[in-house]
């Protein structure tokens, strides 16, 4: 349980939101030419990091919008949230 | 030899004031070397090494574990064992470890309470009686007990359960396997780390792993906090941190770990005597033997590794306990605790090799892996020693999500899957 920021509507309960796993998960540009190995990769495969996780957040029942957040998945200690499109602020 | 566990040899160590018990394993330092290193010391990895070394007659096997052993899941869940699954893969993978759990007090020499109270699943809507019905068709053609219970049945084998059709998700009926049941899960890792230990398995607890090396095709040894263990095999059953251990291997695996909590209430006298199992509004509830009404509560939908989970997943819970349960309303909670469950896709387990030589897994057992326990290690030990999967655990196989040939358990079994 943790406050998150919504970059929308500020700071929130976390039960307002849901995870949406993994960030910067790029759709395959020419799906018809991918490899069952590359749909295994693109579908399923996560790195699942135990500290610094790139991650997408959707505030449900809030503003419905969709964004970023980086989050040390260790301690559940957010480092930063950020609007879908922008660049992460912190490597 | 170690002394077997009876009435003869209580009595005896009763006269000694019970301070002559021998160890029930050693508490060695790592060897340079090693056949086999298990990495992992709960249940899983414990029942691995010990039918490693009782079936396939393999003695020179390690088990590392970074805390204690069964301090992870094993010692976490809430001890609900059941073999009721949909599809032919997992019944015939969880009903081999039922039909193991149904001698393993015997065998190992050690009581780990094996309690065939049976498991109940409720529906509470209309599509999960159909649910519910298919299942237990799908059940008996596979061998396994199952019967479906009307709303009448289901409050005659369980009468504290409000049956009411006001409630805001009436009971319409349920299934029932009479074969389920629980365990003691401290006892199972206990059992087995005797029964490993006996035959000459090293239990080496506090012993982190911080690297795996390799070459370019296989596995030549782990880096750890005692040291560097040199092996050739490789077995992790490392639960919610596998992402961890196979990052170390260069890996990646379709896991996401996640907060699944569970809660005991304050001790009461016997009121359940059987499982109960809601999928739809997400509650289940057992009795301990100490007393405590034992309840399982949902994953949080983020991944993390932090062991806590959210408020709100155990309010939930409860509110849909107090709505099928009014009798525990004024019920007061004991303890309340989180454990890092790895879940695939799928929500089935992975039991495999890799695309490394000498490197295996046995993770994605996600929010049920405790009563696949028995046969989880011995169809790993299996897979390790023979470097090939026996034919219950093939489909379990790493490639699948590569093929696309999943064993979608997703909602089909029952709750929190």
């Amino acid at each position: 349980m943790f406050i998150i920021n919504c970059p929308y509507c500020g700071e929130r309960e976390q039960s307002e939101f849901k995870a949406g796993g993994e960030a910067h998960i790029v759709r395959p540009k020419q799906p018809t030419e991918l490899s069952d190995d590359e749909w295994a990769e693109y579908l399923f495969m996560r790195k699942n990091i135990k500290g610094i996780q790139f991650e997408r957040w959707v505030h449900t029942h809030g503003c419905r919008k969709w964004f970023n957040m980086i989050r040390d998945t260790s301690n559940d200690e957010i480092k930063a949230v950020y609007k879908m499109g922008d660049k992460p602020p912190i490597k | 030899m170690k002394n077997k566990y009876s009435i003869f040899s209580l009595i005896k160590n009763a006269l000694s004031y019970h301070e002559n018990w021998e160890k029930a394993w050693k508490d060695p330092e790592p060897k340079k070397e090693y056949d086999i290193v298990i990495v992992g010391g709960g249940g899983h990895g414990l029942a691995t090494a010990y039918y490693l070394a009782k079936k396939h007659n393999i003695k020179n096997i390690a088990v590392v574990e970074k805390g204690w052993i069964g301090g992870g899941n094993t010692g976490r869940n809430t001890t609900i064992i059941r073999s009721n699954y949909l599809w032919d893969a997992s019944a015939g993978l969880y009903d081999h470890a039922l039909k193991i759990w149904e001698g393993l007090s015997q065998e190992l020499n050690y009581n780990v309470m094996f309690s065939q109270r049976g498991v109940m699943n409720l529906a509470h809507n209309l599509q999960d009686v159909r649910d519910l019905k298919r299942r237990t068709h799908a059940n008996r053609l596979n061998g396994i007990d199952a019967v479906y219970l009307n709303t009448e049945e289901v409050k005659k084998f369980c009468p504290i359960i409000n049956t009411s059709p006001d409630i805001r998700y009436p009971v319409l009926g349920g299934t029932l396997q009479k074969r389920a049941g629980t365990a003691r899960h401290d006892a199972v890792a206990w059992g087995y780390a005797r029964g490993a230990d006996e035959m000459g398995v090293d239990i080496i607890q506090n012993c982190e792993v911080k690297g795996i090396k390799r070459n370019a095709d296989s596995v030549e040894g782990i880096e750890t906090t005692k040291g560097f263990i040199k092996t050739n095999k490789i077995g992790v059953v490392a639960a919610g941190h596998s992402s961890v251990i196979a990052n170390m291997a260069g890996l990646k695996l379709p896991l996401e770990s996640k907060p699944l909590q569970a809660l005991v209430s304050e001790p009461v006298k016997p009121i359940i005597d059987t499982v109960v199992m809601s999928n739809a509004v997400h509650a289940y509830i057992s009795q301990s033997d100490k007393g405590e009404l034992v309840i399982g509560a949902g994953t949080d939908d983020y991944v993390s590794y932090s062991q806590k989970g959210s408020h709100d997943i155990v309010e939930g819970t409860l509110s849909a306990i107090l709505e099928l349960y009014p009798i525990f309303s004024r019920m007061r909670m004991l303890r309340q605790w989180g454990g890092i469950v790895d879940i695939c896709p799928d929500a089935s387990p992975i039991i495999s090799k890799t695309s490394i030589k000498g490197l295996y897994f046995n993770c994605g057992w996600g929010t049920g892996g405790f009563k696949a326990t028995p046969g989880s290690g011995d169809l790993f030990a299996h897979t390790i020693a023979n470097d090939e999967p026996h034919k219950l655990n093939a489909a379990f196989n790493i490639n699948r999500f590569i093929s696309g040939d999943l064993v979608d358990e997703h909602g089909a079994a029952a709750v929190a899957h």
